[in-house]
């Protein structure tokens, strides 16, 4: 195990480096001076050179590579160009909204996916399971961004039970609840119809073996069989499947985030990219994809622990 | 044929008539704008409406689904192009570091949040289609390597690949001739999923305003523009929502027909 967890340490640093690498390479061909950008069309070249040489553009690539990391590091992520604050307080700000509601979206996909993937599986090939197979095909091929808009059609415009976008922050949690509860709903959707379906194929294969032959044989009802049996073992792929959920959380979350105006992260990208605030862009595209690979690590993690014959090599 | 792959077959047939037929004609000309006949409901000279420039919708979302199908097919195009060679080497090399580097440099583009890199290409070098294809064909590359290599790990053991060695075929000779027509079938399957996420991938990109720009029609872009009149003219975001979702869907049940049907193992079980 102790091996198991050091070759996929190293597998892990590897893939940080790696990907910082290739996120300051492509910052750095991006067109556009972010100095010449600040100051504007009529700034003086003068002034220019002097902001480049306050800012550190002018120190020698892999210099600046190193010292980007090393800041990181440390948790010095920089100062944004633009707001001339540091990017961690920043992003600290937006993550008290990004990290709910990702977790808010994760928690209703799995409340709706439960349920539907054990009806489906405990109703296998009968009308039932026809019935939320086809509802999860539509899940799936729903964009989430026009979900987002028939729901805020729905809840926000007609029945005005939601409000239609922001955030009124969290001094009042309840207004603050209600404002993430549509936006939570339309990430939501598409990941429990997936989840539903594996959850579902998880079910069926797990019902299959021996030892719910013998449990039901023992004369264990079929509903007992599924749920005190089938479903601890089936719960390891979905498991799995929650964990790679996460990446699609956050990438949606920021689309998402743009239907309704939430002053998260992922608006704190898109104002960073049209502000050519690249040290936000940067640090903000990092933090989003060590985010991603922590969680894939813990999931590995936690999937060896649970099943012993992932942990040999293959 | 089963009920689920007719429909399946119907819808994607349909998406691809339309984008085919837009080619050489549309029921209007969707670069003349007519103000005075801004956001009407569905009528008959108007089955789907008219947006805010007065444009026929029903006209767009054919031209739109020329735009999104040759995104997402080009994107698959350069999955399967890069990432099946690449899986076919890792395969007939089983176990040298030719099949290690290629397997782990698989693993690394796994690790992305593909949508977040996505935006970050297409912010640094410009939105346009021609980076949005580039984006999502970049995320198929390690799909296709890594189905190419699991399916043709099974045939190199296979007796009549011994006996191609046997007679003195070369590795590479082997993979085209004998492992490559063998995996079509799950490389046809693959590609049907990739392809729908593919149009899911480049309406996203669109709505966010990172895909096609304009004047090409695209149905991300419809939606984005329909937005903001979506409580004077819910129409104008019907449209495009739901030729988005017909795609997707048709393909995505081609894709579980396909399988079902080229696996002779499944037929007849319930998937």
């Amino acid at each position: 195990m102790v091996r198991y967890i050091l070759k996929r340490l190293i597998t892990l640093a590897a893939s940080l480096a790696l990907a910082s690498v290739v996120i300051f390479a492509l910052i750095e061909v991006t067109p556009g001076d972010p100095a010449s950008f600040m100051l504007g069309l009529n700034a003086a070249p003068e002034t220019v050179a002097a902001l480049r040489d306050q800012l550190g553009l002018n120190e020698a690539l892999p210099l600046r590579y190193l010292q980007w990391v090393g800041g990181m590091l440390q948790g010095d992520f920089g100062l944004s160009y633009t707001y001339k604050v540091p990017v961690a307080d920043l992003v600290a700000d937006r993550l008290e909204i990004s990290a709910p509601l990702a977790l808010i979206a994760l928690a209703l996909s799995t409340a709706l996916a439960l349920p539907a993937g054990l009806w489906a599986a405990s109703r296998r090939g009968r009308a039932g399971d026809a019935l939320v197979m086809g509802a999860t095909q539509l899940g799936i091929a729903v964009p989430n961004f026009w979900f987002a808009m028939l729901l805020v059609l729905v809840f926000a415009i007609k029945w005005q039970l939601f409000p239609a976008g922001g955030f009124p922050g969290w001094s009042d949690p309840l207004a603050a609840l209600r404002a993430l509860t549509l936006p939570a709903l339309a990430l939501a959707l598409p990941q429990a119809a997936i989840l539903a379906r594996v959850l579902r194929s998880a079910l069926i294969e797990t019902l299959g073996q021996d030892y719910i032959r013998t449990a039901r044989a023992k004369g264990l009802s079929r509903g007992a069989a599924l749920t005190r049996h089938a479903l601890r073992n089936a719960l390891i792929p979905v498991l799995t499947i929650l964990g790679m959920q996460f990446s699609f959380l956050l990438a949606g979350a920021i689309i998402i985030e743009n239907v309704f105006y939430i002053p998260g992260l992922g608006r704190l990208i898109f104002q960073a990219i049209t502000q050519r605030d690249l040290i936000v862009v940067e640090s903000v595209v990092m933090i989003l994809v060590f985010a991603v690979i922590a969680v894939t690590f813990l999931t590995d993690l936690a999937y060896a622990l649970v099943d012993p014959r992932l942990r040999r090599p293959a | 044929m089963k009920p689920a792959l007719a429909l399946g077959a119907v819808l994607s047939g349909a998406a691809l008539a339309a984008a085919v037929l837009s080619l050489v004609w549309t029921p209007y000309d969707i670069t003349q704008l007519a103000i005075a006949q801004k956001l009407q409901p569905p009528s008959l000279a108007h089955w789907a409406g008219t947006d805010h420039f007065g444009r026929d919708i029903a006209s767009m979302l054919m031209a739109g689904a020329r735009t999104s199908l040759a995104v997402a097919l080009v994107a698959v195009g350069i999955g399967m192009g890069v990432g099946v060679p690449l899986g076919l080497s890792a395969a007939a090399l089983r176990g040298s570091w030719v099949d290690e580097a290629i397997m782990r440099g698989n693993d690394l583009i796994f690790a992305f949040p593909s949508l977040v890199i996505a935006i970050l290409i297409t912010a640094v070098f410009g939105p346009s289609a021609t980076n949005a294809i580039i984006a999502i064909g970049i995320f198929n590359i390690p799909v296709f390597a890594r189905v190419s290599r699991a399916g043709a790990l099974s045939l190199w053991t296979l007796d009549y690949i011994r006996a191609a060695r046997v007679a003195g075929k070369g590795r590479a000779r082997i993979s085209a001739e004998h492992i490559l027509p063998n995996i079509a079938n799950l490389l046809i399957v693959q590609g049907t999923i990739q392809f729908s996420l593919g149009i899911l991938a480049e309406a996203g990109l669109s709505y966010v305003g990172l895909g096609a720009q304009p004047p090409t029609a695209s149905w991300g872009r419809m939606l984005a523009e329909a937005q903001t009149m979506v409580t004077l003219a819910p129409h104008v975001a019907l449209a495009p929502g739901l030729a988005i979702v017909a795609t997707v869907l048709g393909l995505n049940l081609l894709g579980d027909g396909l399988r079902d049907a080229l696996d002779p193992r499944l037929r007849g079980r319930m998937a």
